[in-house]
């Protein structure tokens, strides 16, 4: 086994090796030769089913600078659109050697089903509302980053957690690494299982703000809903969106964190998008490099050092 | 085979011969390969430092990255690569290791400063060179040399991380063994 489906999949030595080595990679990016020769020879292909600018282009950018060859086949004008299964398109990949196969598909549980097709080593990069690990080691690393420590960390998930495989994965694997989630959401917008999963759900952002250390804010999922989860989105903004004056009610030291794309008006006000506490570019950067030491980590020795 | 008054001794001479041969060490920039590389490096700053009354640029370069055995193994743990703020371009970088073996390390570590920038010259410093060159690679500057068997493995021991300073000989470990606490150990023992 050799493959990263789910954040909750990793043990806390493993969380930890991967954020030490995406901080050691993080220096390639400030080198005037951004590149390791350490995955030369192998080849990694992107299998994106979903549209994605960020997560793409960000593992695209990762497997190049480990020197290895990168693929990208995209839904849309390709033989999926002609009507070719996942499965099949996965055996063509496997056909052509391919080390590793990052996918995103709209389906969850996608990843799991193509790990059971393929030789290679499989990294989720979203399965429909499932899972997206590599989502929340890049935020899980921010966050060390900026607040120095992870262990007893207070984080407030904000926003459409139902629709969401970041809140998910985030709150697998900050349980995993010791830090407290709260998720915060309209009661329509709480998944159902949400009651086992190891975190506090509260309705309330202003009650849980001034008791947080990083507030993450998720994008209202509009295009995964087939009903009305909520009145309007000005009532859903005026309750859980994150303005100025709810901004205020956080500690000095607290920071906003965003996975992308951002909604402003909605979930964020331009105000607190902007602000220096604000980490949604740094998250950008920081997820190149957790996506190096993944790749590196699978991808690198005889056999992975990480997942199951 | 070493013991901490030798290593001390050794390492005053080598920094000693720095000078000699850079005439001053004043473009000097000394990389240490981890994880006993670096403390060793340090230890050689502080001697230069001490005779001449200037600072020494001094960091650590780690080359797990460029390493021609990767697929061998597990992927590793990667230590920690320090550039100093000077960086490399037009320095004299002397590359300090605790072990020269099979001199894959140093070719690696090669590798890793071409990507970092073009220094004026390297050299390099080893505290145990211990024969079995599979490269066509020499130190320039040896702390001793340790004749030694393949069957033997040669660990490097510095107080910085293991309380004491010795140099000692027992028998091969296999590949792979006791790789999670002393992977250095182990690799200084390949290399």
């Amino acid at each position: 086994m050799r493959h990263l489906l789910s954040a909750g999949d990793l043990s806390r030595d493993e969380a930890v090796l991967v954020l030490d080595t995406a901080r050691e990679l993080a220096q390639v990016g400030d080198r005037s030769v951004k590149k390791l020769p350490t995955l030369r020879g192998r080849t990694v292909v992107n299998l994106f089913y979903e549209d994605s600018t960020r997560t793409r282009t960000s593992f695209e950018l990762a497997a190049k600078r480990l020197s290895a060859d990168v693929i990208n086949f995209s839904a849309k004008g390709s033989s999926v659109s002609k009507g070719e299964s996942l499965k099949d398109t996965a055996l063509t990949l496997q056909a052509m050697g391919a080390d590793g196969v990052v996918i995103r598909h709209a389906a969850s549980g996608a990843a799991h089903r193509l790990a059971n097709w393929v030789d290679g080593s499989v990294l989720n990069a979203g399965d429909g509302t499932h899972e997206h690990p590599t989502q929340a080691l890049l935020d899980a690393f921010t966050m060390r980053e900026r607040m120095g420590r992870l262990e007893g960390l207070r984080v407030a998930v904000v926003g459409d957690v139902r629709h969401s495989r970041v809140a998910r994965s985030n709150v697998l694997l900050l349980n995993t690494l010791g830090a407290q989630v709260t998720l915060v959401a309209p009661p329509t917008l709480v998944p159902v299982t949400a009651g086992s999963w190891p975190c506090e759900v509260s309705y309330d952002l202003d009650a849980v703000l001034p008791k947080t250390d990083v507030v993450m804010m998720l994008r209202v999922q509009a295009e995964r809903m087939k009903d009305a989860y909520f009145p309007t989105a000005r009532e859903y903004s005026r309750r859980y969106g994150l303005d100025k004056e709810r901004f205020a009610l956080l500690g000095d030291q607290a920071i906003v964190m965003h996975p992308g794309p951002m909604v402003r008006g909605m979930e964020i006000s331009a105000e607190v998008a902007d602000s220096p506490r604000a980490t949604v570019t740094e998250q950008v950067t920081n997820g190149v490099s957790v996506r190096m030491a993944v790749l590196y980590l699978l991808l690198g020795g005889s056999e992975p050092a990480i997942g199951n | 085979m070493l013991e901490g008054p030798e290593i001390h001794r050794a390492l005053t001479r080598i920094a000693h011969e720095v000078l000699e041969r850079t005439k001053g060490a004043e473009d000097v920039t000394l990389l240490g390969i981890p994880s006993r590389g670096a403390p060793l490096a340090r230890r050689l700053a502080e001697r230069i430092e001490r005779v001449e009354s200037r600072t020494v640029p001094c960091g650590a370069l780690d080359i797990t990255m460029y390493r021609d055995d990767l697929h061998l193994a597990p992927a590793r743990a990667l230590g920690r690569t320090e550039i100093p703020p000077e960086g490399i371009d037009g320095r004299v970088v002397v590359l300090v290791d605790d072990v020269l073996f099979s001199g894959r390390t140093v070719r690696a570590a090669l590798d890793a400063l071409n990507d970092l920038g073009r220094p004026r010259s390297v050299q390099l410093a080893v505290l145990v060179d211990r024969g079995h060159r599979e490269l066509p690679i020499r130190a320039d500057y040896v702390g001793k040399n340790l004749p030694t068997s393949l069957r033997e493995s040669v660990t490097v021991l510095l107080e910085e991380s293991d309380g004491v300073d010795a140099v000692l000989i027992g028998p091969k470990r296999e590949r792979g063994e006791d790789r999670t606490d002393e992977a250095r150990t182990a690799s200084g023992e390949e290399n």
